[in-house]
């Protein structure tokens, strides 16, 4: 199986072994077993709403400290536009950048100007492909991964153009390598990055070779601003939902987010029951990269603030004729994984779907996760695979133990009687 | 068609609701499931949902409602949709693009467009309209397997 690395992990200390991770999960990717959260490599996806509803804090996302910088000569910071909308009483987002450097980084490079880039080149492929329409984005790296194991037909409706963050890492890797003359392994392109889905994509990137980002969590900082901005309004309205699609300069797109939503659409997209439609963008956060799991800020609040941020800014800074980008496209197409398969031949596929029909039948199904699974069905899928037991399901457990118990309880009863009758 | 009633297949029924737009599309969702589940071909897959979506809207609009049994089997993806609707009174008609005899509120709703029938006949490779006036339609559509 290619490429399932995931930057979720499970402190096992803190972990209760209750349900609410494994109910919530858009691929039912986890279980519980011996009272402990485990997550299938090839189901996660990186949404990281586990990490959204665990209560314990048990679930963590990962990434590196920003201690990372010292291996480096010469450091770039690469923001996200979602930053920007994590600070009260912000009125220029040079502010951030200045005090990026501050803080110690020799460059910053706007992750929205790069996201301009885009929005020129992703116009540019919209309008070229018109047999592919609607297209759909691809720079959350949740929905690449969840078209790759559910949606096959699909795939060729994927903007198959890089992310901001990636064009922006090779872009400031250039920049940096030009004005310090350094080589490419002393400089460090240090992304922050508002959720762990990009931190997996920055350490297993779909589509193209090894990625040039490194990463660091969101921090705050507030001093006088340099003039280090390379962008506007299309840039920075790329941190919430809408953004995106609104930088392709066209009316007929839809903007989804949050998991459940983009499920139903990716589902009507499937069914072939959108007409007239160029551009989908779809995110995997509510709210749109403000709602990130390792943002602070409430998303909506968010939202509001960038919006704020960007009221008199010109509507972009970085333009691909003074800003060329090289290869910009994906170098790989991405191929559908069926982790969700039961079997290997058609024949094998035949009778474990059966049996899980049969299996579901038996159950209560009252998908009430004390077996570990976060449905009946899903319970029968595991025991078709191989991987649990039908007496997991604590009812048919009870029955199983009533039968064991009766003849004993009815032995009790001839005891009594024997002993009524003296 | 193939006769064969399956010693190797898979057997889902499904009761359509009628009126019910807002479940309209349930069942073939759940087919749709299973046939990825199977590891079926995308493309029989794109198939399979769009005849049988067509074909459960119509009961909905049409047929107040019906029963749709789905047999899967080595060889295809059988689909029978059984009515005891009104009938169609000119099947010729109906197949042709953009004929459409839905009644117009459910063309107030988006629906009607009149390409359900030639979808459906352009979806699969197998296609058979049965029906009788005043006693209700069946439609049997069948989606062979691709050669490995």
């Amino acid at each position: 199986m290619a490429n399932f690395y995931h930057s979720v992990r499970l402190d096992e200390s803190l972990c209760k072994g209750c349900i609410n991770c494994i109910k919530r999960c858009p691929t039912q990717a986890i279980r519980v077993r011996n009272g402990k959260a485990v997550i299938t490599s090839e189901f996660c996806i990186d949404c990281g709403e586990c990490i959204r509803i665990c209560q314990h804090h048990a679930k963590l996302p990962t990434y590196d400290s920003v201690d990372i910088m010292k291996n480096y000569k010469h450091t770039v910071a690469l923001p996200a536009p979602a930053l920007y909308g994590q600070f009260n009483n912000l009125t220029d987002v040079r502010v951030v950048l200045t005090a990026l450097k501050i803080m110690g980084f020799d460059d910053v490079f706007e992750v929205s100007g790069a996201a301009e880039l885009v929005s020129e080149i992703s116009r540019d492929y919209v309008m070229k492909h018109t047999e592919h329409w609607p297209i759909i984005s691809t720079a959350c790296p949740v929905i690449v991964r969840l078209i790759r194991v559910r949606f096959p037909n699909l795939i060729t409706h994927m903007l198959p153009v890089l992310p901001p963050v990636e064009v922006a890492a090779r872009l400031a890797r250039k920049k940096a390598m030009a004005e310090t003359g350094l080589p490419a392994e002393d400089i460090g392109i240090l992304f922050i990055s508002p959720c762990p889905a990009k931190t997996t994509f920055a350490k297993a990137p779909l589509c193209t070779d090894k990625s040039e980002i490194l990463l660091g969590p969101m921090k705050q900082a507030a001093l006088a601003p340099e003039d280090l901005s390379i962008s506007g309004r299309i840039g920075i309205g790329w941190g919430s939902t809408g953004g995106e699609a609104g930088g392709l300069l066209s009316d007929s797109y839809l903007a989804a987010d949050g998991m459940e939503n983009v499920i139903r659409v990716l589902e009507d997209l499937e069914d072939e029951k959108f007409h007239d439609l160029q551009f989908i963008e779809l995110n995997a956060c509510s709210g749109g990269c403000v709602g990130g799991v390792l943002t602070v800020e409430n998303p909506y609040i968010a939202q509001a603030k960038l919006k704020r941020l960007h009221k008199y800014e010109v509507v972009a800074r970085s333009h691909l004729d003074a800003t060329p980008v090289e290869k910009p496209f994906w170098k790989n197409r991405l191929e559908y994984e069926p982790v969700f398969k039961l079997g290997e031949s058609l024949l094998e596929n035949i009778n474990k779907i059966n049996l899980v029909e049969e299996l579901c039948a038996r159950f209560p199904g009252l998908d009430c996760g004390s077996c570990g699974a976060p449905t009946c069905k899903a319970l029968a899928e595991d025991i078709v695979r191989g991987k649990a037991s039908e007496n997991d399901c604590i009812h048919i457990l009870r029955e199983y133990l009533k039968e064991i118990i009766s003849p004993f309880s009815m032995l009790d009863k001839d005891l009594n009687q024997g002993e009524s009758d003296q | 068609m193939s006769d064969q009633t399956g010693s190797a297949g898979v057997v889902l029924k499904y009761t359509v609701s009628p009126d019910d737009f807002t479940r309209a599309g349930e069942a073939s969702s759940k087919v749709k499931n299973i046939l990825k589940q199977m590891g079926i071909s995308p493309d029989v897959i794109r198939k399979v949902s769009i005849a049988m979506y067509e074909g459960e809207i119509n009961m909905v609009i049409h047929a107040h409602g019906g029963e749709i049994t789905v047999t899967i089997t080595p060889q295809e993806v059988l689909m029978e949709l059984k009515d005891v609707g009104p009938g169609i009174e000119d099947v010729e008609k109906a197949m042709k693009a953009g004929y459409s005899t839905a009644p117009e509120q459910v063309r107030a709703l988006g629906f009607g467009a009149g390409m359900g029938l030639p979808n459906m006949q352009g979806c699969t490779d197998e296609m058979k309209v049965e029906t009788e006036l005043g006693v209700g339609t069946t439609i049997t559509m069948s989606v062979h397997m691709e050669d490995k």
